[in-house]
């Protein structure tokens, strides 16, 4: 590989990398700036909505999955805001993520199937 | 490659290697992802060095080697899914970004991290039947680039410290 190749390939690597992360900067903005704040909190367990709680209420609850109810994620509501306090799921990913409040909004717990999103309840 | 034995030895060994990366990977934390499965893709390492040395089948047949090993090894059928998917998309768009010869192979690899992330995300859109977590694509797409460049330089040097070796 001569010289001017080499620095061609490397001006090309760059700007793949800016279209990359312009791409994702731009689909970040956009989902930002159309978020809304939310009233309601779903929770679906495999695909399915089971639960919806208001986004005004304080609660504290215990979303049981598996076939025995073995697996559980505890769902708080404090002050407009949704998070999962513990879960006893291998990697408690759902646990590190920050409170959610606006629409479309999730908390996904994968190894559980379990999705909380905030939706427009009206 | 010489003969047909030669070959075999050659991809076993060059799965094995994937292997001991994948669980080398599986020993470090969980910093990258968002999303199981998401991480540097230290395995990547050999598939680009095979699809720049020998071809785009041993690649490919390497590659899904390792994903049902260490599917069988440390995970599940629902991992695997995931898996094939990221390395299917990765894999293909790996092979067109090198044939054009406009990339290095830090461009190819992070092509190929950031298509692996998309496909695994695509797949947990379908089994979730949700929407929602394509949002995580953004955050993917960082961690992919990310990913890609480590991959990639490793995968650059590689190859230049074993140019004169004939296989
Ligand atoms: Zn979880």
């Amino acid at each position: 590989m001569n010289k001017t190749d080499f620095l061609k390939k490397h001006r090309n690597d760059l700007l793949l990398i800016g279209g990359i992360l312009a791409v994702a900067l731009i689909a970040f903005a956009v989902f930002v700036l159309t978020m809304k704040k939310g009233d309601m909190v779903t929770v679906s367990v495999n695909g399915v909505e089971k639960f919806s709680y208001s986004l005004n209420e304080n609660i504290k609850t215990v979303i049981t999955t598996g076939d025995n109810g073995e697996r559980s994620n505890v769902l708080v509501i404090q002050n407009g805001e949704a998070y999962v306090e513990s879960a006893d799921c291998p990697d408690k990913i759902c646990v590190g993520h920050r409170s959610i409040s606006k629409v479309g909004e999730t908390i996904v717990c994968l190894p559980h199937k379990v999705v909380v999103a905030v939706v427009d309840g009206n | 490659m010489k003969s047909k034995t030669a070959k075999i030895t050659f991809l076993g060994l060059a799965t094995a290697c994937a292997l001991v990366l994948s669980y080398v990977e599986s020993l470090l934390p969980p910093i990258w992802s968002a999303v199981p499965g998401v991480k540097v893709g230290l395995p990547n390492i050999v598939i680009i060095y095979l699809l720049y040395k020998v071809s785009f089948k041993s690649a490919a047949a390497v590659s899904f080697v390792r994903i049902i090993a260490v599917s069988m090894l440390f995970g599940n059928v629902m991992i695997m899914s995931y898996s094939i998917a990221g390395a299917v998309l990765s894999l293909g768009v790996m092979a067109i970004l090198k044939k054009t010869k406009a990339f290095s192979t830090v461009g190819v690899s992070i092509a190929g991290a950031v298509a692996h992330n998309l496909g695994q995300i695509i797949v947990a859109m379908v089994v979730m039947q949700t929407k929602e977590i394509g949002y995580y694509m953004i955050v993917l797409c960082v961690t992919g680039v990310l990913a890609g460049i480590v991959i990639g330089i490793a995968g650059g040097m590689l190859l230049k410290y074993t140019e004169k070796i004939k296989l």
